[in-house]
């Protein structure tokens, strides 16, 4: 006798039993990512190990068979240990964290309470002010950051009008600078923050707060004791969307800083453009690689899977 | 009950000011007749008109619309693919390298993005012979692999909201696979798609780094061509330029947000 569960059992899917289209459709987009996302690293770290020549391509190739049919591997630790030693590259390393920490500091800051304030804000308006906070972050990146130019240079619309109002004798220095790099980083990456912080926020019941106000909590109260603590999720991923790019960042300090700025992504440039040490190249971008991205995706991912469960 | 106290309405308009500040100051100044950039004498769309003249420009405009129009095509093709294969394929070999590799770009800084995909293009010459040079090609696959993983984000949000039991209504009434995928989930996921489209299209337009490694003799992109001329210096040229770009990328993204707007409303 079939039992009623039997009949019900759900059927599986049909995206399951298409077994042969199921290959195919799975081969594209693995075979592009494969040789064009991952093969691309795998050569960063091969080329990372190989000897900085002047030739073209500028290295010395790694695997070679020799006349007796021998393989030889030359690894080359040259670029690592030159990244160790030579501390113009921690200081790089250094200027790209300090200067990466303050803007992702920022961004919280200014974004936190914009993000808070849209969902306050009546359902009307929302869509509104969301699309007002995307629409900057797709008007050209180029663009952002030549508007700052225009804004804080010595005759920039800023000075200008600080001298006019009277408030300054002379143009402050603003342009050019580590706090030009800092507030264009902010400008650009002002979004990544907002997103994610509002979408946790619309999600908070306004029961616990109700409850709270209740039992006699104050507002300031109530929102550091229940909305904060519920939105730190969205706190740390919105500071890793801010902060990883900004730590390679190269526009931005190419374009508002000084030409002292140091950032990983500028070295990494002229190690690549000017120096041509490509060896070099691929060794800093490795270790940009395993300081600051990889920990951050490894959590960013390790946190999903929390969020699932 | 909710409603927006005073420090919240001034944090939005100091923020709104903020982000707005800086565009609308190069939009107003495009139309400045000076040619200091910072100092206002009166209106003149002399600027856009020296654009016209700008003999390199136009090719340069070309090019990046041509990468860009390809590249779109192709990441909506491929990054559909992936969503689907993420979202209702549960469990296949090598998914989660596969997951890993479709979201990599979005996170990883474009100087290492560009170093990368160069590294394996001059090896692949070393090899094969292929690609000859560098240029639109090249320039395009690696932004196809840089906004597949945008694509993607889009279309996988769309199809993990999506009622299957159509799917499968379609299915046990005898529709095949693949018609049941063109004739039903297509039409549904459809604006999801121009939205990535748009999107594809818009990352391609906007990136500097990675198609400053990619390009050689003879390929130049207008972000390159922006690029090294504000390194030059300012000008109000560039003010104009910059307007029209501003244009073009706001009007396709408010398209796109009212797409996946209008899609959020029916469903």
């Amino acid at each position: 006798m079939t039992t009623p569960q039997n009949i019900l059992t759900p059927r599986k899917g049909f995206w399951s039993r298409l077994t042969r289209e199921r290959g195919f459709v799975i081969a594209g987009p693995y075979l592009w990512l494969g040789l064009f996302s991952l093969i691309p690293f795998l050569l960063v770290v091969k080329i990372s190990l190989s000897q900085s020549v002047m030739a073209i391509p500028p290295f010395h190739p790694l695997f070679q068979w020799s006349a007796e049919q021998i393989l030889q591997i030359r690894l080359n630790f040259a670029a690592y240990t030159t990244l160790l030693t030579d501390p113009f590259y921690a200081s790089a390393f250094v200027g790209s964290l300090k200067i990466a920490l303050v803007s992702t500091f920022s961004c919280l800051i200014i974004g936190y309470p914009m993000a808070y304030s849209i969902v306050q804000a009546s359902p009307r308006w929302r869509p509104l002010l969301l699309l007002l906070i995307i629409l900057p972050f797709f008007t050209s990146f180029l663009v952002r950051v030549y508007a700052w130019i225009g804004l804080l240079s010595t005759e920039g619309v800023i000075n200008t009008f600080l001298l006019y109002v009277g408030i300054i004798q002379e143009p402050l220095p603003l342009l050019y600078n580590s706090f030009a790099v800092t507030i264009g980083i902010v400008y650009c990456y002002l979004p990544f923050m907002i997103l994610p912080i509002y979408s946790v926020l619309d999600k908070i019941d306004p029961a616990y707060l109700e409850a709270a106000y209740d039992l006699g909590c104050r507002p300031w109260r109530s929102f550091w004791r229940i909305t904060v603590p519920l939105s730190l999720r969205a706190i740390i991923a919105g500071s890793i969307l801010v902060f990883v790019p900004a730590v390679g960042e190269f526009v931005i300090p190419e374009l508002l800083g000084a030409p002292e700025t140091l950032m990983i992504g500028r070295v990494l440039w002229s190690e690549f453009f000017n120096n041509q040490n490509w060896p070099l190249a691929c060794a800093l971008a490795l270790v940009t690689l395993v300081v600051f991205v990889i920990p951050f995706m490894i959590f960013q991912r390790f946190q999903l899977r929390n969020k699932e469960e | 009950m909710r409603h927006l106290s005073k420090t919240g309405i001034t944090s939005l308009i100091v923020g709104y000011a903020f982000l707005y500040l800086p565009i609308v100051t190069v939009i107003i100044f495009s139309f400045n007749e000076s040619r200091l950039v910072t100092v206002w004498s009166r209106f003149s769309t002399k600027w856009y008109g020296a654009l016209w003249t700008n003999e390199g420009l136009l090719d340069t405009v070309l090019a990046s619309f041509k990468i860009a129009s390809m590249t779109a095509t192709a990441a909506v093709i491929l990054g559909t693919l992936a969503a689907v294969v993420m979202v209702r394929f549960i469990k296949f070999r090598g998914r989660t390298l596969f997951s890993g590799l479709i979201s990599a770009p979005l996170v990883m800084p474009d100087v290492i993005t560009g170093l990368a995909v160069l590294m394996m293009f001059v090896t692949f010459e070393q090899l094969i012979g292929w690609p000859a040079h560098r240029g639109i090609l090249t320039i395009t696959i690696a932004h196809i692999t840089l906004a597949m993983a945008y694509v993607y984000l889009v279309v996988q949000a769309r199809l993990q909201d999506f009622d299957r039991s159509i799917e499968e209504a379609a299915l046990d009434l005898g529709a095949r696979p693949l018609k049941v995928f063109l004739v039903i989930v297509l039409p549904l996921i459809l604006p999801s798609l121009a939205a990535g489209w748009l999107l594809a299209f818009a990352l391609s337009l906007d990136d500097v780094v990675i198609a400053s490694f990619l390009s050689g003799p003879g390929a130049t992109t207008l972000p390159m061509l922006i690029f090294s001329s504000i390194r030059m210096g300012v000008s109000p040229v560039i003010n104009a330029l910059s307007t029209i770009i501003v244009g073009i990328v706001a009007t396709s993204v408010m398209i796109a947000g009212i797409l996946i707007h209008h899609q959020q409303k029916r469903h």
